[in-house]
C-alpha cells in the first residue's frame, strides 16, 4: 500500500475515473484505485462494493464517498465526490442545452431515436447480468421477488418506493430465515 | 406551474429516490419516468428516451439521467437541484454506515440485507429496460436495435459505447426509425 492520497489527488483520480468512464465506471475505478494508484488491494475493492450496492444511491458516487472518508475523512468524501461528477454533470448539461436548441433537428432527432433504443438494450443486459448468479445460485429464494418486482413496477406501474418498501422486508426477512437455518444445520 | 415549485417537485423527488435508489440510479428509472412523464409532464415519452439515451452515451456514473431531467424541467438550476438531490441524501447516508460497516460487516443481518435487496432490485432494473424500451421503441426495426444492443452487451466485451454509436449512426442513414 502506497502513502495516503492527499485530497487533491482523491479529486484527480475520481476525475479521470469519471471522464474515461464511457459505458459505466466502475471498471475504470477498479483499474484506477486498484492497479493505478494502489490504494486498495483488490479484496479491499470487493469488500467496499459490496458496501456501496448494500446502500442506496449510485455506487460509483458511494464509492468515491467511502474511500475519500477512509483516506481524509469529510474532506476526502467531498473531493473525491466533486472529482466524479463535477465533469460530467457540466458535460451532460452542455448537453441537454443542445438538445434544447437543436433536439428537433430531423438529424438529431433521428440519431437520437436509434441511440435510444441502443441505451434501453443496455439496460436489459445490465439486468440479466444481475439476475444470472442470483438465478444460479438461489432460484427459488430470488425469482419470486424478481417477478413481482417487475409486475408491480413495470406492468401495474405502481410507485417505486411502495413497492420497494412492501417487497424489501419480505424478500430480507426470508433471507434471513434461510441463512439463520444454513446456520443451525452446520 | 411557478419556477420556484418546479424546483422543489424536482428536490422532493430525488431526495426521496435517492434513499430508495438501491443498486443505483437504473433501478429507479420507472419512478423517475413516472414522475417526469405522466405526473409532472415535463416532458414526453420520446424526450425521456432521448434524454436517457444522451446520459448514457456521455462520461460519467449513469445517475446522470436525473441531471438531465432536472435540465429538462428547470433549466440549470434544476439540473443542480436534481443531481444535489439525487446525490446529497445517499451520500450522507454511506458516510456514516461507511465508519461503522468494519463492525458489521461479517454480521448475518448485514448478509440478509444485501441477499434481501438484491431479487428486488435485479426486478426494478428489468423495470427500467422495459420502460425505458416501451419509450425508445417506437417500431419493430427500433425493436431489433434494443434486442441486438442487449444481446451483443450481454455476450460480449466491446465496449457499449460502440453500439450506440452504430445506433446513432443507423439513425441518421434512415434505416431505423
Amino acid at each position: 500500500m502506497t502513502k495516503t492520497p492527499t485530497t487533491w489527488e482523491l479529486f484527480v483520480a475520481f476525475f479521470i475515473v469519471a471522464i474515461s468512464g464511457f459505458g459505466g465506471t466502475l471498471p475504470f475505478a477498479r483499474r484506477m484505485l486498484v492497479d493505478r494508484r494502489q490504494w486498495l488491494t483488490p479484496e479491499d475493492f470487493t469488500e467496499t462494493l459490496s458496501l456501496c450496492q448494500t446502500l442506496p444511491g449510485p455506487n460509483i458516487v458511494n464509492m468515491s464517498i467511502v474511500i475519500g472518508s477512509r483516506m481524509r475523512g469529510w474532506r476526502g468524501s467531498i473531493a473525491g465526490f466533486l472529482g466524479l461528477v463535477g465533469a460530467p454533470v457540466i458535460i451532460v448539461t452542455t448537453l441537454g442545452a443542445l438538445y434544447s436548441l437543436w433536439g428537433n433537428l430531423p438529424q438529431v432527432r433521428a440519431a437520437l431515436v436509434g441511440l435510444g433504443a441502443a441505451a434501453s438494450g443496455l439496460v436489459i443486459a445490465t439486468a440479466a447480468r444481475m439476475a444470472e448468479p442470483l438465478l444460479r445460485n438461489r432460484p427459488r429464494a430470488a425469482a419470486p421477488f424478481m417477478l413481482t418486482g417487475f409486475a408491480a413496477v413495470a406492468l401495474l406501474r405502481l410507485p417505486l418506493p411502495y413497492v420497494l418498501l412492501t417487497l424489501a422486508p419480505i424478500s430480507i426477512g426470508l433471507s434471513w430465515w434461510l441463512r439463520s437455518r444454513e446456520r443451525a444445520r452446520v | 406551474m411557478k419556477a420556484s415549485d418546479t424546483l422543489v417537485a424536482l428536490g422532493l423527488q430525488f431526495v426521496g429516490l435517492s434513499l430508495v435508489a438501491f443498486g443505483g440510479a437504473n433501478a429507479v428509472i420507472p419512478e423517475i419516468h413516472r414522475q417526469a412523464v405522466d405526473v409532472h409532464h415535463w416532458m414526453t415519452d420520446q424526450d425521456f428516451a432521448a434524454l436517457f439515451a444522451i446520459a448514457q452515451a456521455a462520461p460519467g456514473p449513469n445517475f446522470l439521467v436525473t441531471t438531465l431531467v432536472g435540465w429538462k424541467a428547470a433549466g440549470l438550476a434544476g439540473a443542480l437541484v436534481a443531481t444535489a438531490a439525487m446525490c446529497g441524501p445517499s451520500c450522507v447516508l454511506t458516510f456514516w454506515v461507511a465508519k461503522a460497516w468494519d463492525r458489521y460487516r461479517h454480521t448475518n443481518w448485514r448478509a440478509a440485507l444485501g441477499a434481501g435487496l438484491a431479487p428486488v432490485t435485479v426486478g426494478f432494473v428489468f423495470s427500467s429496460a422495459f420502460v425505458l424500451a416501451r419509450a425508445a421503441d417506437t417500431g419493430w426495426r427500433l425493436a431489433i436495435v434494443t434486442g441486438s444492443s442487449a444481446a451483443l452487451a450481454y455476450f460480449t466485451k466491446f465496449n457499449p459505447l460502440w453500439f450506440l454509436m452504430a445506433a446513432g449512426a443507423l439513425g441518421v442513414a434512415g434505416i431505423v426509425r
